[in-house]
This record gives structure tokens, sequence and C-alpha cells, in this order.
């Protein structure tokens, strides 16, 4: 799985400020075609930051950055049109139904009628939606929101879908069949840039960064990391870089 | 003989025509770190909002600390914290006006129950004046559990409180329970993530209304019913898909960059199912056998019924 070729978004000494607080410090990376690229760090790290530039929501206060082979100066536009995003936070609209979300969404994604009745076919069928077709989003169970939020976030064939927390309190069943339909993203060639607070789901990603205080700290696939730290998980990994920061600004403060 | 802190008895709740619980019951010893694992519509919330008080069970009985929750709600309502899983303070108010806002309402003051909040409640201290509106995710998180304790409670809720929170925050949040506990307070936690289990004295794991299990994590684990193998190879998709085919598999889960497997076989062949892999075009293929995790007990579990 690791003979990925291009790169499809490349960060060159990507700094944020606000004021005087610099968000994103220097930040230099780049993520490969069709690759699950996990982008990690403690409440505050910048990676919020980070994403809203690179979705073309926010300009760097300096740095290179391109996404989809577009610039995040000049060519915010197309970035967008080429991206696709989902959060838990906010993804479906609760007082639409199944197909009215559909056709929004690939509405604003610019799909022609024909295209939105064609993909929604095949994805309700996929999902196994197609006899909830007409039911609110809010009558379905999590699992099943978090499954068609996706999709919906893919209806375009974007270059890269960003996912910001996207795995709430699923059971652990739906959580594997979520992430099954990632890595089914990902084989065609879809990037999947993700960010989590729970640090088994990272094991999923081909590479993850580890963001602390608006700098990458660690940058590798998870089992090179784990055994770089010595630790037998991510989430060992994850308090070993993240925590020491932490504790530092504790003692600061007291 | 254990005491009881709190005793759940046939109680069940119907919203409509969903049931959120469903003849639950149980008891929490007192002292007790006892955790609620479950995913989201489990019906955690449901049984914490009435174990407060907050709503009536259609049926059963419950209480907490001997006090009955429908008879003795006012009494229940002066004995226990309770954090909600939705952040409820006022975030227009500072730091310090929510924490006092709570002691007054309780009718204690701070400075009385300063003890029991102070390792907490000193590490956001030096944001008294901010707006808890204001405060970063772990610091809302150090509040609300602060206003929760201040007027010390003899039972304390705590309602999915590491729900979005970053690990190193869940991981001081969980160190300060156990040292909660060890001041003999009886911590009910409810979470939706398998990994924090281990960290309780018991859990319940809690599906769909129904209660899967309850017992010592130690004990979970160790009633697991089959060998369980760990295994990988250079392609996680298609292992994920061709696994399930090999003779014998009763479940096969995803765990990062490996998979779970378990056999019907006591004796599993490793040979066997690394040729298997192999003429499936697998390389790299690596064979552990594993003790099972909670996560891995969960979906055996769920897979059962």
């Amino acid at each position: 799985m690791n003979n990925f070729r291009e790169n499809i978004i490349v960060v060159k000494d990507l700094v944020k400020k606000f004021g005087s607080f610099v968000a994103n410090d220097h930040l230099t990376f780049e993520v490969k075609k069709g690759e699950i690229f996990g982008f990690l760090g403690a409440n505050g790290a910048g990676k919020t930051t980070a994403i809203r530039i690179l979705c073309g929501l926010s300009y760097p206060t300096s740095g290179e950055v391109m996404v989809g082979g577009y610039n995040i100066y000049t060519q915010r536009e197309k970035i967008k049109r080429n991206i696709g995003y989902m959060s838990q936070k906010f993804s479906l609209y609760d007082d639409l139904t199944v197909f009215e979300n559909i056709r929004f969404y690939a509405g604003i994604y610019g799909l022609s009628k024909k295209e939105i009745l064609e993909r929604s076919t095949i994805l309700l069928e996929k999902l196994d939606l197609t006899d909830s077709r007409n039911k609110f989003i809010r009558d379905l169970p999590q699992g099943w929101k978090q499954k068609l939020a996706f999709s919906v976030a893919i209806i375009h064939n974007p270059a890269i879908v960003f996912l910001d927390e996207p795995t709430g309190g699923v059971d652990p069943i739906t959580r594997r069949q979520f992430w099954n339909q990632i890595y089914e993203a990902a084989r065609l060639g879809i990037t999947v840039f993700v960010t989590t607070h729970y640090m088994d789901e990272a094991e999923y990603c081909d590479r993850v960064t580890i963001m602390v205080d608006g700098k990458i700290v660690a940058l590798d696939t998870p089992p090179a990391l784990k055994e770089k730290y010595g630790c037998t998980n991510m989430n060992e990994v994850f308090l070993k870089l993240a925590r020491s920061k932490t504790e530092t600004v504790n003692n600061n403060l007291s | 003989m254990r005491d009881i802190s709190i005793n759940v008895d046939n109680i069940s709740k119907h919203y409509g025509t969903v049931t959120a619980l469903d003849s639950i019951s149980l008891s929490v010893n007192k002292g007790e770190l006892f955790g609620f694992i479950g995913p989201d519509g489990a019906g955690k919330t449901t049984l914490f909002r009435i174990l407060t008080t907050l709503i009536l069970p259609d049926s059963g009985k419950a209480s907490v600390e001997d006090l009955d929750v429908v008879k003795n709600y006012k009494e229940i309502r002066r004995s226990v914290g309770y954090m909600p899983g939705k952040f409820s303070l006022y975030m227009d108010l500072s730091v310090e006006e929510n924490l006092k806002f709570y002691a007054t309402i309780f009718g204690t003051t701070v400075e009385e129950n300063y003890d029991l909040i102070k390792d907490i409640y000193s590490q956001i201290e030096p944001f008294r004046n901010r707006k808890a509106g204001k405060l970063s995710g772990g610091m809302k998180q150090k509040l609300a559990l602060s206003c929760a304790l201040i007027h010390k409670p003899s039972v304390l809720f705590l309602d999915e409180p590491t729900t979005g929170v970053d690990a190193v925050s869940r991981r001081e949040f969980w160190e300060m329970l156990k040292r909660l506990k060890e001041g003999g307070i009886t911590i009910l936690v409810s979470t939706p993530y398998m990994d924090e289990a281990s960290l309780c004295d018991r859990v319940t794991l809690i599906q769909n209304g129904k209660i899967l299990k309850i017992s010592t994590p130690g004990q979970i684990i160790s009633e697991y019913p089959r060998p369980l193998l760990n295994i990988s190879s250079d392609d996680i998709y298609r292992l994920i898909q061709d696994m399930p085919e090999y003779q014998g598999v009763i479940s096969s889960h995803a765990f990062g960059h490996s998979i779970h497997v378990s056999l019907e076989k006591d004796i599993p062949d490793f040979k066997e199912i690394e040729t298997f892999l192999n003429q499936k075009g697998h390389s790299s293929v690596e064979i552990n056998r594993i003790t099972a995790s909670v996560e891995d007990c969960f979906m055996e579990l769920m897979e059962k019924k």
C-alpha cells in the first residue's frame, strides 16, 4: 500500500498567525493520491486552522500550499469544487429527507439533475437505504447517518475528502463499516484527510502527523511511529508526544 | 456484604415507539467507579436522567442511596452531582461565577468544600475571570466537574465526560476520577469508548436499551469464548474481505493495520491460514494469538444476540 505516486497536497513552510499567536508554525508535509492521512493533535494544536486553509476558507500568513494541483492563493474556487468535507458536528439536515439531503449537496457541488438522479439511485442501493429514501434524517440511526454523510461528501468524486472528527459514538461494528467505506473510497483514488481524537482510528491511517502547539512533531506510518517511540498503540505514542508539552504548560501556570 | 449505593430494578422507558430502556436491572456499590459502555442510543443518558430524577421511568423502581427516584426526588437532587453530556454551564459567566452560582444554589460556599475540588479547580483557577464560553474543551470539562462536586455529593453522575476531548485531557480526566474515588464517592460514568472500560471497577455493556453484560473488565475479557488471532498482511483492505471466506471463521473485525479473527477450532492452524492467504495473493502475513479487548467482547456480545 506504500507505492503511492503523485502528491495531491503539498504544504511548504505554512505559517498562520492570529495577531502574535502562531497557530501553524512552519508546517511542511505532502499527502499522496489515494492515501488515508491522519491529522492528529490535542485541542488547540492548530488542526482546524490548517484544515480551513487547505479547504480554501482562509489564507495562510506565509508559505506555499497546493491542493489537488491548485494554488491556495489564486485558485480557491477550483479547490472547493475538488474537495469534499464531512464533520460529525455538521453534516446532514435533520429536517430534510434522505433524498433531499443528497439532492441538496449534489446540487451545491454542481451536479446536473440527471447526474443527481443516477448517482442517488446507486448510492441509496449501495447503502441499503432505497426504502428509506423519503425518511427524515432525524429518524435514521446514527450509524446510517454517518455512512450517508460520507457518501454525500464524495458524491461529486472529489480528489480529496476532509473528514473532521467524523465518527462519534457509534457501535464498534458500525464504526468498522464506516472505515470500510473510507478504505473503499481511497481504493478509488480519493485521498482521505482525517482528524480524530480517537487513537484507535489513527491506526487505520496509512500515515499520520501529530501536531503540538502549531508544529508537526511526528509524521510517519502508525507501525513506524509505534516502533520509534517504543509503544504498543497510537494512544501511547500520542500521549508521549502531546503530553510532555501540556505538563510544561501546567507547570508554568502554577 | 457490600453497601449498595444505587439499585435499578426492571426499569423501562419508551419515547413514542422507541424503547430507550428495556427492563434494566443493576446495582452499584458504594464507592465504586462504575462504567456504562455503549454507543449513542444505547440508553445511557436516559438511565442517568431517571437516576438523577430529571425524567420518570415508565415502569420499574430505582433508588439512589436508599432514596426512591420518584418519591424522594428532592432529597436525591440535594445529594447527587450530575455532569450532563452537553456542556451546560453559563457561557457568559466567568469560571469563578459559575462555581459560586452552583455552590449557592446548593446552599453552600466554595470555601466550605474547596478541599474536594482543589485538585481539579486549581488547574483552571489561573483563568478564574475568563468567561466559561471562552475555555478550551479540557478546561470546560474541569470546570463542569468542579461545579458538579461543589456541594459534596455522595454520588456523581458523569454522562459522556470524555466525548470530543483529546487523548491527553481524557487521560487526565480519568486520573482525576481515580483520585475522587479514593475519597469514597460513588461514581457512575458513561462513555461510547470501549478502551475506557478498563479504567472502571465494574462496567455494564449496554446496547439498544438492553444490558449485554455486567462485570469487571478483567472478567469480561476472560470470558471471551474462543481463541482470538491478530492477523496482518501487506493489504489490509483485501484482508478484511478475504478472511471471512476462510473455513470456520466466526468473526473477523478490522483493528487498524490488522484484523482480529476468531475461529471455531480450539487450536487454530497458523500454517493453513497463511497458505490460504498466500493463495489469495497476500504477502507478509503475520499471525499472533492475542487476548481479547473489551471492544472484541462487545462485538461478540452484539453478534450473539
